[in-house]
């Protein structure tokens, strides 16, 4: 046998047998695939399609009760530009968010930054301030419910250092600044050991290097510190703002929306909207005012991060 | 192929366990049905007597299997309870209360009864009206419960004050006095009176005061506000001097337990008499002081319902009618005052009452029910009341004005009045 015989009966054999259609490069992708369609499923089955379903009940009106289900197309979208009370419910709801997101993240800085120290104790303070995230949300809130009741801990506290302190559930400005600082303090604790792993991820040699030549620590903090932890910041601001604006069961258990329409934040709106008037359409339309609104702010600080996180520009 | 096998055989055990819960309900519905009744009690000593109807029933009637009572908390009852029909998920029965009776009868989610209840004639009027409409009833009038003060004798005493049975033997039992006395109560500590449930939100339960005034919140026809009306703004009047400056009134925000024995009045309905099974302290039930107008009664209602979607409707339905019947009324009576005219007599409550003596009956229940008002109810209650509450936030304050609130809240509901 010639090495050209060999040749020809090894090409002939080859052409002779097709190629396998399961390549490993496609063997590889259906088991990617497999894996992840659990997971996509999910998504399209709890995301996608009540999505869809949402964007679908805006144009009907659905009478529970009676049972009957009407196509009313733009009805509910005319009835939100007309709604009396849409102004102070975007109001509230602005100014809930921001109070929330600039008080936790600054709050979550500064104690991130406390207890990025090498000191004793530091281990139990960061166990402490994250704990609260631990805690159950409802049981959590109704302990402060109790505590800022007119007669309650927080008042106890201040008569001891003699001020006499106000109706905190009561009044417009105080029950929309408690239900804040409720939320706050139940979730400063993640932001912080964000805050914390990222502060421990920045190089010491910069710090040194910028102290020798003659850097102080303000000087540090703002052109060392916080360009490095810039994605972190972003990360944290994209979390706080999204679940600023979905924060529910506190405002359901501290103040039911009240006084007035003080505490009536957009999310809530819907739910009394929807559950208990039984708008449900209307509803779904404030439902989709306020995905707008996420996604808007969401992209916002995703279009923001080039100008001032840190790798990205 | 080996790792995509795996995968395969993952998805696939995931999507047989997912689809997995339906299997169940299958089963169910070859055997005995099932029956759920959405109610707002919790109290043991109210779902044991149920249960027991419920029992008796199933003896003779094995086609139905478990019957089941479904408690949902009173404050967001009808919320849950519409979220659950909305949902797919629809109780076969249902209490309704009074401020939801116009939405459910006037939508046609209920089955009628009137053929299926027994002797239906014998339903005193006033308890049905609300459940009525076209002739037909809508829902058993399972409750018609007038308003009572329930008392803490030792504390009024400790405080120096004739009790309120006393004042009613001398005829002085009306708002300035149970004031006086609560305002004592409170200078020594205590707290005085409370209306169950208002909680300085659900402003319907005002009406067990401002009807002592000759207030309404709304006209008769429902279609113009009466809550800056001359009476309404003199009963406010009151109740707001009462919390603010006799300070006779737990205010707003503060934290009170009647039951607990720390509060000296509780304006409430009979069936809260269960909670006092255990109390520490001597207690009394007396009707509602009288106002500038006179004496009077105001009745909160509940009743039950079947609702046409569910599966089960006509079981429910024929459970409903041995539920409701003159035997088990009488049962029933303990807790919740019966609408049938032949039970509406305080030796007859008596027998089943272990807690309530004649009189405390005949004075609050059966003549309550004689003389009483419903509680306020709309079409669309609950955007009112929402509306309404927050209109009336201001109100509970000390230096509020008062009219000029009232007519804020007038200018809030008169266009959800239809007006």
């Amino acid at each position: 046998m010639t090495a050209t015989d060999l040749g020809d009966r090894v090409a002939v054999r080859a052409a002779a047998r097709p190629r396998p259609f399961w390549t490993i490069p496609r063997r590889d992708a259906l088991v990617g695939y497999l894996m992840i369609s659990p997971q996509l499923a999910g998504s399209v089955l709890f995301v996608l399609l009540p999505l869809g379903l949402v964007v679908y009940y805006s144009l009907q009106e659905w009478n529970v009760l009676a049972g009957t289900f009407e196509y009313v197309g733009g009805a509910n979208y005319a009835k939100l530009l007309a709604d009396p009370n849409m102004g102070q419910v975007l109001a509230s709801t602005a100014l809930f968010s921001a109070g929330l997101v600039v008080l936790n993240l600054t709050l979550a800085l500064v104690l991130a930054i406390l207890l990025d120290q090498r000191l004793r104790g530091t281990t139990f303070f960061r166990t402490l301030f994250f704990s609260p995230v631990l805690v159950s949300l409802v049981a959590w809130t109704i302990v402060w419910q109790f505590l800022l009741q007119q007669d309650g801990g927080v008042n106890g506290l201040l008569g001891l250092a003699g001020v006499e302190g106000p109706n905190w559930l009561r009044g417009d400005t105080t029950a929309l600044l408690s239900v804040v600082v409720v939320q706050v303090v139940k979730n400063v604790g993640l932001n912080m050991v964000l805050f914390l792993a990222a502060l421990q991820g920045v190089p010491r040699q910069l710090h040194e290097a910028a102290q020798l030549d003659g850097a102080g620590a303000w000087t540090r903090f703002a052109r060392i510190t916080v360009p490095q932890i810039s994605p972190t910041i972003l990360l944290t601001s994209i979390i706080t703002v999204v679940g600023s604006l979905q924060v529910f069961a506190q405002i359901a258990v501290l103040t039911q929306g009240g006084p007035g329409l003080s505490t009536t934040v957009l999310v809530y709106y819907l739910y009394q909207q929807a559950f208990q008037f039984r708008h449900l359409g209307y509803g779904a339309t404030l439902s989709v005012l306020l995905f707008l609104i996420v996604a808007a702010l969401t992209l916002l600080q995703w279009w923001l991060r080039r100008k001032w996180v840190f790798h990205e520009s | 192929m080996k790792a995509p096998l795996a995968a395969l055989t993952l998805a696939a055990l995931l999507a047989v366990s997912a689809c997995g819960g339906g299997a169940r309900d299958t089963g169910a519905a070859q055997g005995p049905q099932p029956l759920r009744m959405s109610i707002w009690t919790s109290n043991e000593a109210h779902l044991k007597l149920f249960k027991e109807i419920a029992a008796e029933y199933r003896k003779a009637h094995p086609q139905v299997g478990e019957i089941t009572f479904d408690p949902i908390p009173f404050e967001t009852y009808t919320t849950t309870l519409t979220t659950q029909i909305a949902g797919g998920n629809a109780p076969d029965l249902a209490w309704i209360m009074e401020n939801s009776a116009p939405d459910f009868v006037g939508s046609g989610a209920l089955v009628p009864l009137k053929s299926r209840i027994e002797n239906v004639g014998e339903l005193v009027p006033s308890a049905t009206r609300l459940w009525e409409q076209g002739g037909e009833l809508y829902a058993y009038p399972f409750s018609t419960s007038p308003f009572g003060v329930f008392v803490n004798t030792d504390l009024v005493k400790a405080a120096g004050q004739k009790t309120p049975r006393e004042l009613m033997k001398a005829g002085q039992w009306d708002w300035e006095h149970a004031n006086a006395i609560n305002k004592a109560v409170a200078a020594k500590g205590g707290n005085g009176l409370t209306i169950l449930n208002f909680d300085y939100k659900a402003w319907d339960n005002l009406a067990t005061v401002w009807q002592g005034w000759g207030a309404k919140a709304w006209s008769d026809d429902g279609g113009t506000c009466r809550f800056n009306a001359p009476e309404m703004v003199e009963a406010m009047t009151f109740l707001h001097k009462a919390i603010f400056t006799d300070k006779s009134m737990p205010g707003p925000g503060t934290a009170v337990d009647f039951f607990s024995g720390d509060t000296a009045m509780a304006v409430a309905q009979i069936s809260r008499a269960a909670m006092l099974e255990d109390a520490t302290f001597k207690w009394d039930l007396v009707p509602l002081p009288a106002g500038p107008k006179g004496p009077y009664a105001v009745i909160g209602q509940a009743g039950i319902g079947v609702l046409k979607k569910s599966p089960r409707a006509e079981q429910a339905t024929d459970f409903l009618a041995y539920f409701a019947n003159a035997a088990n009324s009488a049962k029933l009576a303990a807790y919740f005052p019966p609408a049938r005219s032949s039970l509406l007599t305080a030796a007859t409550m008596a027998k089943t009452s272990s807690m309530l003596n004649g009189d405390q009956l005949q004075e609050v229940v059966i003549d309550g029910i004689e003389k009483g008002v419903v509680k306020p109810s709309h079409t669309g209650q609950a955007e009112l009341a929402q509306t309404a509450r927050a209109a009336l936030d201001p109100l509970w304050k000390p230096d509020a004005d008062v009219k000029a609130v009232l007519d804020g809240v007038c200018a809030k509901i008169q266009p959800l009045l239809g007006g």
